[in-house]
């Protein structure tokens, strides 16, 4: 799991005379968000050191108070766009780097908090500050790629660490990084997890789940409860009627399909349906 | 705001009366400000605003600038099961501080008590989340401060070692959480109300036994290195607010306690303290009800609790220069690395004489109630409550993290620090207060969850 950089093994002369290797540019940054997803860079605690000594951290205000300017080679994005001023941030980080990946729900599909895209959000906020004054906010949570162009998409709530180092070292080397679309079910089935909907009736998101997370729900004995968001080509519709004959209500489903992923594509249409 | 403002400044004023004279040439009219817009090494965007004219502090503001994200709001409507898991998206930190401090809260509506053994998990999974965020903030991000270095990679350039070791005691806080938990440390899927999902199995929990005995070692010989750090002299009279319990040192659950006599069930919480929207912002600021700032967090919890600390952890303390009592924020670094040491023996002692449960969660059925929960996170008290109605759909909720809370002593703690420190030029003085408000490990994504409003009208 330790990153290595191939490409750009240019070097450069330091003042001593001595030549060193390039190290890519690597900057981290942060929108509405709970850290989880920047946390994991941290918790690669065996490969940190590795890691790190590949790479030159540019701008990682979790971490470190060096600030490197711009342009960056790799912009790691956490957290989703909002406000006003955050759609503009955005902006700004995307013309200063040469690759954008985004970690995590909140970053690529609007998070948790992209719940209040469901409601009126002038009511919303109304009905819960006695200043609204004060609150400078967007009436959605937005992904990043509404915003600007996206090169790689890591989902789940949280990211796995090890695809975070996967994706990284794919990125710097100019490769396409190997992260599966597929569906939790295969998961399980990799892992010769017993189908817990099957087995136990227990409700499961797996079927439209993207996989990554390392199977974890389901050989814990709980339902998937979609951090990874939607698997690609999911058929939310078929799910949902095999989660109505398991005895959900109407609006157990909505908000099975409507949590950390809810504001996503095929999420957000199925808990529509059930509105 | 504009009454707890004032107040931060006149008590701060009161109470911090420099013990040095200041610099502040008489005669000459002139005004520093000392603005940091985003504040490095915290969980979170955050920033400062110092103004001082004529050598006398006019304004001192801490602002968490991290934009909202109503929790609190959009938990309304949604099952009592949704909530720990949700919650837990606060903060990816201190993940077991909302999923705990919520499961604890439905319990507590609904009537369950849980089991000695699942009690046991909670307990050993809370050790290590204080494991990995003590460890994260004091060695990785603290740190540097004292030695006056950006970050952690250069403090492995000189002292690899050190990092090795702290990373791998970090790892070990994330190991006890992912055994437990379901594999993984962030958002961990095994907990729920009334317990857990699948038993974790002895053998699992026997695995890390030596990295526990380990982790001892390693955290003392951590703790004693930072215990050769040089400390500002500063002390301030704290309103030290944690959980106490009648037979533990408190993390998972007990009354809260204070050094000035309060001493009240959780549910009581905000008839004692409360919650204050202030514009500069987004967290809502903790003040008690006299409208005095408190402090929660490791010198908080050592100052109500040293003595139920384990005779090593107060061994180490004293080796380290800490007396019964800590008033002195820098040496919050110094509280976290002993806490750490009492969290590696407390899990290793209930993994020790784990039991596993006969089934791993305590059925529930929802109906009409109201329910409160409270736990020490890393940083301090977390407080929960929540009304349902009677098939489970929550009516409100409440949530008060740690940092939000500290906000007001954290200003107040910037005031006495540059007053004192005035005669600093203006580099080492913006490091001194980014230090002061890196005491607190503020974590900043927690605070401005954000949402409920209590208007205060005097």
């Amino acid at each position: 799991m330790v990153v290595t950089t191939r490409t750009k093994k240019t070097t450069k002369s330091t003042k001593s005379g001595a030549e060193r290797r390039y190290r890519p540019k690597v900057a981290v940054w942060k929108f509405a968000s709970c850290d989880g997803c920047q946390l994991s860079l941290l918790s690669c605690e065996d490969d940190l050191l590795d890691v790190v000594g590949e790479i030159e951290i540019a701008y990682f205000l979790e971490a470190t108070t060096a600030v490197i300017k711009g342009p960056y080679d790799l912009s790691l994005v956490e957290g989703s766009i909002t406000t006003e001023h955050d759609a503009q941030r955005i902006r700004k980080i995307r013309q200063q780097s040469k690759k954008l990946i985004t970690i995590g729900a909140c970053a690529t599909s609007g998070g948790i908090q992209a719940l209040r895209n469901f409601g009126d959000v002038d009511h919303f906020i109304r009905s819960v500050y006695a200043r609204p004054d004060y609150i400078s906010t967007l009436r959605t949570s937005s992904p990043i790629h509404e915003h600007v162009p996206v090169d790689f998409e890591l989902r789940g709530c949280p990211i796995n660490k090890n695809q975070l180092v996967e994706v990284i070292n794919a990125t710097l080397n100019e490769r396409a990084p190997n992260i599966p679309h597929v569906s939790q079910c295969v998961e399980c089935k990799k892992n010769g997890t017993v189908c817990l909907m099957v087995a136990k009736g227990v409700p499961c998101l797996g079927p439209v789940t993207h996989a990554g997370c390392g199977n974890l729900c389901p050989s814990t004995d709980r339902g998937c409860f979609g951090c990874f968001g939607p698997s690609e080509a999911p058929n939310g519709p078929s799910l949902a009627r095999q989660l109505e004959k398991l005895g959900m209500s109407k609006q157990e489903i909505r908000d099975f399909f409507r949590s950390y992923n809810g504001n996503a594509g095929a999420f957000r249409e199925t808990s529509e349906a059930y509105d | 705001m504009a009454t707890a403002a004032k107040t931060t400044k006149a008590k701060a004023t009161k109470k911090s009366a420099p013990k040095k004279e200041t610099n502040a040439k008489s005669g000459k009219s002139m005004t520093r400000t000392i603005q940091v817009d985003e504040l490095s090494r915290v969980e979170g965007e955050g920033a400062l605003f110092v103004r001082v004219k004529d050598g006398v502090i006019k304004e001192c503001k801490f602002r968490i600038v991290e934009p909202p994200r109503f929790f609190e709001a959009f938990l309304q409507g949604r099952s009592y099961m949704e909530v720990p898991d949700i919650t837990a998206r606060i903060c990816g930190i201190c993940p077991m501080a909302y999923l705990m401090g919520a499961q604890q809260a439905m319990e507590d509506a609904l009537g369950i008590q849980v089991t000695k053994p699942i009690r046991d998990l909670r307990r050993i999974m809370y050790c290590g989340e204080w494991i990995e965020s003590h460890v994260l903030h004091a060695a990785m991000l603290h740190a540097p401060d004292f030695l006056g270095l950006d970050d952690v990679l250069q403090l492995a350039a000189t002292n690899k070692d050190v990092v090795t070791n702290a990373l791998q005691l970090k790892k070990l806080g994330n190991d006890l959480l992912e055994v437990i938990g379901g594999g993984r440390a962030i958002h961990p899927v095994n907990t729920r109300v009334g317990g857990f999902y699948k038993i974790p199995s002895k053998k699992a929990l026997y695995a890390l036994k030596d990295q526990l005995k380990w982790g001892i070692e390693a955290s003392i010989a951590i703790a004693k290195l930072f215990g050769t750090f040089e400390f500002p002299d500063y002390e301030d009279d704290y309103h030290c607010v944690s959980l106490r319990h009648p037979d533990e040192y408190a993390i998972v659950e007990g009354r809260v306690v204070t050094n000035r006599g309060i001493d009240i069930p959780v549910r009581d919480f905000h008839k004692q303290f409360k919650e204050v929207h202030a514009q500069h912002t987004t967290a809502l600021q903790g003040w008690t009800r006299d409208n005095e700032p408190y402090l929660t967090g490791p010198n908080a919890r050592y100052t109500n609790n040293y003595s139920q600390l384990t005779k090593l952890a107060k061994e180490v303390a004293k080796e380290v220069g800490l007396g019964t009592t800590c008033f002195n924020p820098f040496k919050s670094i110094l509280v976290r690395m002993v806490e750490t040491v009492y969290a590696c023996e407390e899990a290793l002692r209930l993994i020790n004489n784990y039991e596993e449960p006969d089934v791993p969660f305590i059925e529930s059925t929802p109906k009409a109630s109201e329910g409160f929960g409270m736990t020490e996170a890393p940083r301090g008290v977390c407080y929960h409550s929540y009304k349902m109605d009677h098939n489970g759909h929550i009516l409100k909720a409440v949530i008060s993290s740690p940092t939000a809370q500290n906000q007001p002593q954290i200003e107040r703690d910037l005031f006495g620090v540059v007053e004192r420190s005035l005669d600093l030029d203006e580099a080492a003085l913006k490091h001194r207060c980014e230090q002061t408000i890196r005491n607190y490990d503020p974590c900043i994504s927690c605070s401005a969850h954000l949402l409920r409003l209590t208007m205060v009208r005097e």
